[in-house]
């Protein structure tokens, strides 16, 4: 049993137990858990965990058999289920967009039910359709079968964020979208997120996502019970037992790396450049003057060429990596164009440093050693407010 | 064929009040199958008793026209009465199975973002499923017209309105030229009522599905 309190928990839940009629073994056996007033917590484990069913205890569709449920201090468990609803932001796997109302109009759904005046609403379907990345007049009058399925769970996310609830809980919302796609609508998530600040519960089976996404993790086992409710680094760094290890599986150090954004890593910043202007001369000199066996040249600031000093044309720079890609993408982008430097650049694509192989195989092995996370924390980065 | 014609000029008043008649008989049967059949649906669409309501259903289904209006005399007497209340029995299942198959049709995920957003159990009946079932109860209705327009020529029977009158007299006068022209009569206007009825919830079904679901 994991009991974990904070100063100031928007979401409390006590001893909250479901047994369903018929069944001995409860589904979810005695949780308590707070969740903290503007952070991202996932709930992740295998099928059947009781991870769904404790995100749907939350906002009563499923009704607890016993404990009680507090959502910013106040004792909701016998309150009134359908306005207690209104209050929370409910987004789910297949969407549940309404298939005969357009866009605009499923996402006014809860503004209408709050009786929110007629241009209020037309203001807040604009502004949100704006946030998730759709253009309003080109989306608003559509109707759901016309949107593409990252589309549908744009608007999905949108529909839960109408009244501008202070908690969102998401179930499995990007879990039937291709990889691409969801990569993207995470990214976007969490750009968002760093904006509106809601507290967010969010469920999934994928330990890659809830790494991702969560500021904490709790892990579900079997019979609803959460066996780890932790931060995403020490989850990684410390598994409470063996069934956590074996849900997390291998690779947890290289994992690991997809918690630091490059953004908020330190880059190197001694690599010779040169402005893409210099003619020959002012190039052979630079050649000579360097150890390196490439120079970039940069264009007005955006890296565009790797120079060998070695002679012969340049190499075009492959694939930067931006503040928002992670320390895992800088491998990554090393290991496929077989190269052991990445130039990164800052959000304007402006060259900032470049990484190399080895500055990241120490990073894995300080944090072996340490234990401590070298993420920079997330509310510090959200602070920044860098804008993608 | 010009008999034909020329008896009807002679009695086209009588032909067009009987088939208004017909028409509002119809209507009523019908209007009460789903005056009571939907809220039927809507009750037990998700629990088990709807196999039970719908063999009720079933069993009226099965009763022959002519016994149904017969066994009506004697609680409803003679008349229209017995007339609308056979016509509803018979509309009962077409009209109660297809709300019961329309509302378990719709994707349950859509009803449960409505429900974890915030509507009320009421709310999402009326905003949510109806408007999603409206295409499979209209062409419930549809069948049950069709069928009633035919069982409804058996209301002559037991002294109810409608066309069924018209071949009723013309059975009685067997053997005269005007026996065959009669049944005739009643017989076309039920089939141009048919066709009309046809074409009218067709519209309707236009008029009412959402662009939304109409599937391309």
């Amino acid at each position: 049993m994991s009991d974990q309190t904070t100063d100031r928990p928007m979401i409390r839940l006590v001893e909250l137990t479901k047994t369903y009629p018929g069944r001995t073994a409860p589904a979810v056996d005695a949780l308590s858990l707070d969740v903290p007033e503007g952070e991202i917590v996932v709930f992740v484990g295998p099928s059947g965990c009781g991870k769904t069913t404790t995100m749907k205890l939350i906002n009563r569709l499923i009704e607890p058999t016993s404990g009680r449920i507090l959502l910013d201090g106040e004792d909701v468990t016998h309150v009134d289920p359908d306005r207690l609803r209104r209050g929370i932001g409910y987004a789910i796997q297949q969407t549940g967009l309404f298939p005969h109302r357009t866009v605009a109009e499923n996402i006014a759904t809860v503004p209408k039910l709050l009786g929110w005046d007629r241009t209020r609403v037309a203001e807040r379907v604009d502004a949100l359709l704006h946030m998730v990345g759709l253009a309003p007049e080109e989306y608003r009058d559509l109707h759901p079968r016309q949107l593409s399925g990252g589309q549908q769970q744009r608007v999905g996310v949108a529909r839960a964020l109408a009244a501008d609830p202070p908690v969102l809980l998401m179930d499995e919302p990007f879990g039937a979208i291709d990889p691409l796609t969801r990569e993207t609508l995470q990214n976007e998530l969490l750009r968002i997120q760093r904006e509106i600040r809601k507290t967010i519960v969010f469920v999934t089976h994928d330990i890659d996502e809830a790494v991702k996404m969560g500021d904490r993790i709790a892990i579900f086992a079997e019979g609803g019970r959460v066996v780890q409710y932790d931060t995403p680094e020490r989850i990684l760094s410390e598994p409470a037992d063996d069934f956590v290890s074996d849900f997390i599986g291998a690779g947890a150090s290289v994992r690991r790396l997809s918690l630091t954004r490059i953004g908020d890593a330190t880059v190197a910043e001694d690599w010779p450049t040169l402005p893409f202007s210099a003619d020959a001369s002012e190039r052979a000199a630079a050649v000579a003057a360097g150890d390196h066996d490439f120079l970039l040249l940069l264009d007005d600031g955006l890296p565009v060429e790797w120079l060998p000093s070695s002679g012969g044309g340049g190499l075009p720079v492959l694939a930067p990596v931006g503040p928002d890609h992670t320390l895992y993408d800088a491998l990554d982008t090393m290991l496929s164009n077989n190269s052991d430097v990445v130039v990164v650049t800052d959000a304007q694509g402006r060259y900032r440093g470049t990484l190399d192989l080895p500055t990241i195989q120490d990073l894995i092995h300080v944090d072996d050693a340490a234990g401590v996370p070298t993420r920079v924390s997330r509310s510090t980065s959200r602070r920044s407010g860098e804008p993608r | 064929m010009t008999g034909f014609l020329d008896y009807t000029s002679g009695n086209v008043d009588a032909l067009l009040q009987a088939t208004l008649e017909h028409t509002v008989l119809v209507l009523q049967g019908l209007g009460l199958a789903v005056l009571i059949g939907l809220p039927l649906a809507a009750l037990t669409y998700r629990a088990r008793s709807r196999t039970a309501v719908l063999a009720v259903a079933g069993v009226f289904l099965t009763i022959p026209s002519y016994a149904l209006f017969g066994l009506l005399i004697t609680p409803l007497g003679l008349g229209t009465a017995p007339s609308v209340v056979a016509l509803t029995l018979y509309a009962f299942l077409p009209v109660l199975r297809n709300a019961i198959v329309g509302l378990r049709e719709i994707d349950p995920a859509v009803v449960e973002s409505a429900r974890g957003m915030g509507l009320s159990r009421l709310q999402v009946l009326l905003r949510v499923e109806l408007p999603l079932a409206l295409p499979v109860i209209i062409t419930g209705l549809r069948v049950a017209a069709q069928m009633l327009l035919g069982i409804a020529a058996i209301a002559a029977a037991v002294n109810g309105p409608g066309l069924g009158n018209l071949i009723l007299q013309g059975l009685s006068s067997a053997g005269t030229p005007f026996a065959v022209y009669l049944t005739l009569q009643g017989v076309l206007g039920i089939i141009v009522l048919a066709i009309l009825f046809d074409l009218l919830f067709a519209a309707l079904n236009r008029l009412t599905t959402s662009r939304g679901m109409i599937h391309v």
